[in-house]
This record gives structure tokens, sequence and C-alpha cells, in this order.
């Protein structure tokens, strides 16, 4: 589904980025950790096509997207959630879901039907299934944030995506608010065989949900596999806690 | 080779009044973050003011710089003044209103000089130590010159050390670099604005005063000017004074080689710099970029609904009441509806753009007047029945929109701001100059309409038809995808490239659209006056759709409607009844504003608490 292979991205003298290799199966679900700094930001943002590598590969689905821009990766059904949850202000929820099925048939340069007319049975569906159904007219600009970030979810879906990239979907929210978002894109995405690359801060959420987990640290992987084994290694447990103790046991981070 | 260096001598004692008044201004950008259009004015206000105070004062060097410096100070102080009792309440208010505001300020100021010094140019003369002139490889140089041109760098220099080596100065440079800690300032926040713009408007005064000896006061100058000053600060960069002296430079340097050479050139030949310069730098010379400019402000993030079944009947019945207005009201009274049915065009495309868009054009005036001219043209010299000349005008207007737009979508803020503004300024002076097409100053005339559309009522029906067709295009475009990808652009823009839509070509297709409308508004506009002229294309009459869309309110769609009639009825009855209309008008901009920052309609669907406005 997804192959990374040696990307690397500097900024001036820092290097954010450096030679990360690794690779995301069909319908898989992927944390990627790493405390404050680590280069996930970073690394979504060139999976995705907002940076650009220095060097690198990265092949979706068999295709190399590596230095296309957003929006032809997107057209490679890949869905993408912001660390701040990015939705149109001006637009109610159903219209930001409408918006998004909209732009994935290339539909937008119409003038004349309405938009809001347009794909409502389907929009209202994906709305129901993050559970947004019942606030589908009101305005996106006034809704709690962590409702922003289910229709983050809702429009990212609508794209048909075959992989997911969420950067700290759960950044902002209420604790108990976090393990049901998480819990809500995991089960949708098992349903769909859609893909999951994640980042997240709370430990609880990845090792509830997590198949695999890669540890990033000042740019390089550290380590990967089961939640159980990158929990057991002494490597991780350093940078997390620079202690013993294993990590989960208290919320690492911030 | 004499001729060279004369010239250059010419071009470097020109830029010294340049880089006064663009100094100031960019001082006063780089803390407050207001872009003020009545820089200008302190600029006209120092070249009165010094003609006041040297004529007063006794004659001699002594008099003459004693009024020079005190003309400054005074208009320092008059900058203080505006910013205490009016700019400060408009920090937190969006940009636009903020520039909306300052043209009031120009309005008053203009009638005000008016009052106070009289309609006739005044011209200072010079004390007689600076009255000669030197030989330079045999060709004589004014000796003032050689005195303005010592003027710039010791101006430069000064600044240099004030903001370098002296407390305040370095409290100004961290503002300029860093927005959060001027909100961090508190109270001693209000303290250095105040100074800045003292000093700033200081500085304009200076350059004002300074120009005296060279050219008369008169009561064009200030947006004459503060259109240069702009030039200069975008193409040195917004908030660098260095920048800002490099580029008078430049640009006059330049001019004085221009007018020299090929006359015709010189009024275009900043505009082209300056595009050529933001084409390549951005954000000019020494310019770092800035943040993009909130439009509306959080005002926009309201959601718009379509038009439901009441507003659509009474839309229904405004129109039907103006298809037959022509039955009941008079010559006089029509002529003005038939203004305000094209101008409401006018501002809708406008809105379009900035509203949806969130792209603010000041030059919107370039396309109506292409739209016009090619009205105009096509009658006069191809004999074209009116109505196929009325298609060329969206055709030319549209075109020179693709090639814009494609610069615009790609610049934020105030540099946006600045290139439409110096192409509409581009085209404003292709009109005068190329007089053997357009007629120059004279403009064309005896645009009529077709013998079947003569009559008035048939006449305004046409109108009527083409303007509430275009107004309604615009409309179901808001609605139709397009209008949601272009709000998408502008409300989340990587949301929008996330969802394959690209935010850029988005842009410049509703740049395109809303130019061709704004053409085929000139076009009607043409025909109704029976002729063209180069006021269309003035900076006067993209300021004139600016008011009107922001009257009305950007984050509304009837807003521009409404906007266009409570302008061109408040300008059309003060002209009619009152000789300091701009006095008045001004005054109501400046208090709308203050009073309604998200316009008319806006604040009234706000006190409805009802969205569907
Ligand atoms: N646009 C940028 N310009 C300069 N440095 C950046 C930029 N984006 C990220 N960095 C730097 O790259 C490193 C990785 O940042 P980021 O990818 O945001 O980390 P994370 O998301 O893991 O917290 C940090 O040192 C950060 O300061
Ligand atoms: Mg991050």
């Amino acid at each position: 589904m997804l192959e990374v292979e040696g990307l690397a991205k500097s900024f001036g003298g820092v290097r954010a980025v450096q030679g990360v290799t690794f690779s995301v199966a069909a319908g898989e679900i992927v944390a990627l950790i790493g405390p404050n700094g680590a280069g996930k930001s970073t690394c979504f943002n060139m999976l995705n096509g907002q940076l650009r590598p220095d060097s690198g590969r990265i092949v979706i689905s068999g295709r190399n997207s590596t230095g296309l821009p957003p929006r032809k990766v997107a057209r490679l059904a890949v869905g993408r959630t912001f660390q701040v949850a990015q939705t149109y202000g001006s637009m109610t929820v159903r219209e930001n879901v409408q918006m998004a099925l909209i732009a994935h048939r290339r539909e937008f340069f119409g003038l004349w039907r309405r938009a809001s007319d347009l794909h409502v049975e389907e929009a209202m569906a994906l709305l129901d299934r993050v559970g947004m159904a019942e606030q589908a007219d009101r305005s996106c600009g006034v809704l709690a944030y962590g409702d922003a970030k289910r229709v983050e979810l809702a429009v990212a879906l609508a794209g048909g995506p075959k992989l997911l990239l969420m950067d700290e979907p759960t950044a902002g929210m209420a604790p108990a608010e976090r393990t049901a978002l998480m819990a809500l894109a995991a089960s949708l995405a098992r349903a769909q065989g859609i893909a999951i690359l994640f980042t997240e801060h709370d430990m609880d959420v990845v090792f509830t949900h997590a198949e695999r987990v890669l540890v990033l640290d000042r740019g390089r992987i550290i380590a990967q596999g089961t939640p159980e084994t990158v929990r057991a290694d002494p490597a991780v447990r350093a940078v997390y806690l620079g202690s013993t103790a294993p990590v989960g046991a208290s919320h690492a981070g911030s | 080779m004499d001729f060279i260096v004369v010239q250059f001598l010419n071009g470097v004692a020109s830029a010294s009044s340049l880089f006064l008044v663009a100094s100031g201004l960019t001082v006063i950008f780089g803390v407050t973050r207001v872009v003020n259009f009545a820089h200008g004015s302190f600029y006209m206000l120092g070249a009165y003011m010094a003609y006041t105070l040297t004529s007063q004062l006794p004659r001699g060097s002594l008099g003459f710089w004693g009024g020079v410096i005190g003309a400054a100070l005074v208009i320092g102080l008059v900058g203080a003044l505006l910013e205490f009792v009016l700019l400060r309440r408009l920090y937190r208010a969006p940009e636009l209103f903020q520039l909306l505001a300052t043209f009031g300020v120009v309005l008053v100021v203009q009638d005000l000089t008016l009052w106070t010094w009289g309609p006739e140019d005044l011209l200072a003369s010079r004390p007689l130590s600076l009255r000669g002139a030197v030989d330079v490889m045999g060709r004589s140089v004014p000796v003032y010159d050689l005195v303005l041109i010592a003027v710039g760098p010791v101006v430069l220099a000064a600044l240099h050390l004030l903001f370098h080596k002296t407390r305040w100065g370095t409290l100004v440079r961290a503002a300029t670099q860093d927005r959060e800690m001027v909100e961090a300032l508190g109270v001693e926040q209000s303290r250095l604005f105040t100074a800045v713009f003292f000093l700033g408007s200081l500085l304009a005064g200076l350059g004002g005063a300074l120009q005296l000896p060279r050219e008369a006061a008169s009561l064009n100058m200030d947006l004459a000017q503060i259109t240069e000053a702009f030039v200069v600060v975008v193409v040195g960069g917004m908030g660098s004074i260095l920048g800002a002296y490099l580029a008078a430079l430049l640009i006059a340097i330049l001019q004085a080689f221009g007018i020299a050479i090929f006359p015709k050139i010189t009024l275009v030949l900043m505009f082209l710099v300056m595009a050529v310069v933001l084409a390549v730098r951005p954000y000019g010379l020494l310019g770092r970029p800035q943040a993009v400019a909130r439009v509306g402000g959080s005002s926009l993030a309201v959601a718009l609904r379509p038009a439901g079944s009441w507003s659509k009947t009474a839309a229904a019945v405004v129109v039907a009441v103006l298809a037959l207005s022509p039955l009941v009201l008079g010559d006089y009274s029509m002529t003005v509806l038939t203004e305000v049915t094209i101008l409401a065009l006018f501002a809708a495309s406008l809105h379009f753009l900035m509203g949806p868009g969130g792209v603010v054009s000041f030059g919107h005036a370039a396309y109506f007047g292409v739209g016009s001219y090619a009205v105009a043209m096509a009658i006069k010299y191809s004999g074209l029945p009116m109505l196929v000349a009325v298609v060329g005008s969206p055709v030319a207007a549209g075109m020179l929109g693709v090639a814009v737009g494609w610069f615009c979508v790609r610049l934020s803020g105030v540099y946006l701001a600045m290139l439409t503004l110096a192409v509409a300024q581009i085209v404003w002076s292709t009109a005068i100059q190329w007089d053997g097409l357009t007629g120059g100053d004279n403009g064309l005339l005896g645009i009529w309409p077709d013998d079947w559309a003569r009559g008035r009522w048939v006449f305004y029906l046409v109108i009527l038809t083409i303007s509430a067709g275009g107004i309604l295009l615009l409309r179901r475009a808001i609605f139709a995808p397009f209008g949601y990808a272009l709000r998408a652009a502008r409300d989340a823009p990587l949301r929008a490239e996330a969802s394959g839509i690209n935010p850029g070509i988005v842009q410049w297709a509703a740049f395109v659209l809303s130019s061709a409308l704004a053409g085929v508004a000139g076009g009607l506009f043409a025909l109704a006056k029976g002729g063209v002229f180069p006021t269309y294309v003035a900076i006067g009459r993209s300021i004139d759709a600016l008011l009107m869309v922001l009257l009305g309110g950007v984050a509304t769609v009837t807003g521009p409607l409404v906007g266009t009639a409570v302008f061109v009825a408040l300008q059309d009855e003060l002209s009619r009844f009152t000789n300091v209309w701009r006095f008045i008008l001004g005054c109501v901009i400046i208090l709308m504003v203050l009073a309604f920052p998200e316009g008319v309609v806006g604040f009234a669907a706000r006190w409805r608490r009802d969205p569907d406005a």
C-alpha cells in the first residue's frame, strides 16, 4: 500500500527526517510515535505531498508519488486529517462533506446547480458513520473541537481512501473523547479495509489500536514492531523516559 | 555622457522626497500593520503647511528651513492625532476596514485643504541661497537638487541610528519583527503606535515640504503620491527602510531617463518595474513573507445560505419594479437608476472575488475600464451593433484577468492589493497616453446605443436584463460547486488541496470570471454615458467599488447590491446639494467603519441573528 524508502528532509541546518524507511500493508493500522520534534509531522507532510523530500522515494499503491502535490496524492486514494483540524468554517457540517465529495468527483467548476443539493444522501451516510448526522446543518465554524475532528474524519473518508494519514488525530481533545475517536476511525477502517498511518502522543490510544508501531527519534526510526516488542525495547524506553520502566506505564510525550 | 550624468542626478534628487514619504509609510506599516491611505494626504498637507510657514517667516535660508521643519513637525502631530482619535479603534478590525477608514480620512482632508488654502496651486519661492545652479559637465543642475540629493542619505542614516542606537528604535524593530511581542506590550503598545504614527507622518510632511520648491502644492498631490509611495514600499519590501531607499532610487532614476528618452512610458514605467519585481520576488527587494491579509476577519466564518422562497419573491418584485420604473421616473432619476443598476453588477463582480474568493482587488476599475473601452472602440471604429460590441467587453476584460490573475494567485495581502492597483494604473495611463486609439484625456464620445434601443424604456430594459443576468450568474456561482470550491480554498487551503482541489486554479478562474463581468458593467456604462473617459479606470473608481462592497458587507451576498445603492445615493445626493460632499462622504465612511465593521447588511443580518442575508 505505502512504501517509503530513504526519506530525508532538512530545514536549513535542522535534519528533521533522515533516511526513514518503512512500509504499510493494505488495511494495516500503524502508529508513528516519537517525542516532540522527532519529525513525525514532517514525515506526514512529505507523504501527503505538502513538502518535497530532499531525497528518498514514496510509493503509494504501486505508483511513485515522490514530489507530487497534495491534490495529486489525494487522487491516489489517500485521505488526510491534520494536527489542527482543517474544516471550512463558512460551510455547514454537511456542506463540508459534500464539498469533499464534489472535489473527489472533480465537479467543482459547476456554475449553476446548487452544491448543497449534490450528494446529500452520501454525505449524510458519512456523517452518520462518524456520529455527526444530528449536527449536519450547523455551521462548521461554531463546532466544539472534538466535533470538528469528527467532521474532518468524514471529509477524509469521502474521497474513498485506501490509506488514511492522521497526524495527531486526538490532539487537543479530552481523554475520553480521544479513545472514542480513534476507536471510531479504527473500526471504520477495519470495516472497509482502509490502511491507517497515525501519530499519537497518548500511549493508551497507540497500544490499543495500532497493529504495528514505528518509533521515530531525531529524524530516524529507532525501533519498529508489534506494540509489545516496541514497549519492551530498551532504546525506546531510553528515549521516552530515560529509564527502564516500560513505555505506556505513564503517559509519555506532551 | 553629460546627458546620462544630469539625468542621473535629477533622478536621485527626485528619489529623496519619494523615499521620505515611503519610509514613513513603511515604518507605520511595519509596526502597526495599518496600510495608511491618508499618508499621501500628509504629504500634501506638508507642502501646504510649508507654503504657509515659509511665507509667514522672514525670507532667507533660516526662514525656509524653519518653515520646512515646522511643517514636518505639525504634520507629525496631525498623524499622531489621527492615530489617537481614529485608528487605534481599528487595530483589531480587518485590514480592509482600516484601509477604508484611512480612505475616508483622505476625502475629509481634501475638502479641509480646499477650504483652508483654496483651489489654486501654490508655489513657494526658494531662498536666494538655494536658487542658483551648478555647472555639471557643461549642463546646469539646480543647487536645490543637490540639497535634495543629500537629504535622502542623511535621513536614511538618521533613521538607521534611531532604529539601531536607541532603546525606542530597538523596540520599534522588535515590534516590526515579532507581532506577538507587540501584543504583549499592553499599555506601552498604544504609546508606541502613536509615536510611530508621529514619526511616519513627520517624514511624509517633510517629503511634501521639501518638494514644494520643485513642484506647486496642489489638491491632487495626495493620491498621486500615495500610489507612488505604495509602489516604492512594495518594491522595496514592506517594513524595510533600506529597501524603500533602494526602490525609490531605482524608480526615480528610471523615471528620469524615461521622461528624457520616451516620455510616453513614464506613467507606466513605475508599475512595470513593480510588476517585474513582484513576479520575481513576491515580497519585494528586501522584504520578508508576511501573514495573509485577514479579509473579513471572523465575520466571514458565517455560513452563507441561498435565498429562501421569500427572498426570491422579494428579488423578483424588485426587478419588476425596476423594469417598470421608466414609466414613472423623470429623466434625472432614470440616469441615476441606470448608473446604480450597472454599478451593482460591477460591485457584485468585485464581491465575488473578495468575499467567497478572499482575493482583494484594489484595481477592479482596470477590468471595468477595459470593458468600456472595448465597447467604445468596437462601436466607434468598427461600427459593430451594440449587442455584439457588448459581447466584446467580457472577452477583453477577461483576457486581462487571465494575465493579471496568474500573478495574483501567487501573492497575498498587501502585495496582492498593490499589484492589482498597479495594473489599474497601467491601464489608466495607457488610456491617457495612447490618444490615437483612446482619445487620451478627452476620451471617446458619441458611443450611443443602436436605434432600436434609443427609447429610454427599451434601453433601461437592456441594461437591467444584462446587469441582473450577470448578478444572477454570480449568485448562482456562489452557491454552485465553483463558489464552494472558492470558499474552500479561502477557508482551509490545506484541506482543499488534500481533497483534490487546486486552490490556485480555482482562484484564477474566479479572477477571470470576476474581471469579465466587471468588463460587462464597463461596457454598459460606456453606452449609458455615451462615451468613455480615462476616469473610468482611475483609482477613484476602484475605490468606489471597494466602498460599495464594504458598505454592504463582504460576508453577505446581497450586501454589494445594497452597498451600491447606498453609495450612489450618498454621493449623488451630497454632490447635488452641497459642495463639501467629499468631507461628508469621508465622515460617513469613517463612522460606518467604526459603527458597523461588518457592513450594513452584515450588521443587519447579525442583528436579526439570521445568516440568510
Ligand atoms: N517548516 C519548518 N521550518 C524549519 N524547521 C522545521 C519546520 N518544520 C519542522 N521543523 C523542525 O523539524 C523538526 C521536526 O519537526 P516536526 O516534524 O514538526 O516534529 P513532530 O511532529 O514529531 O513533533 C523540529 O526540529 C522542527 O523544529
Ligand atoms: Mg507534529
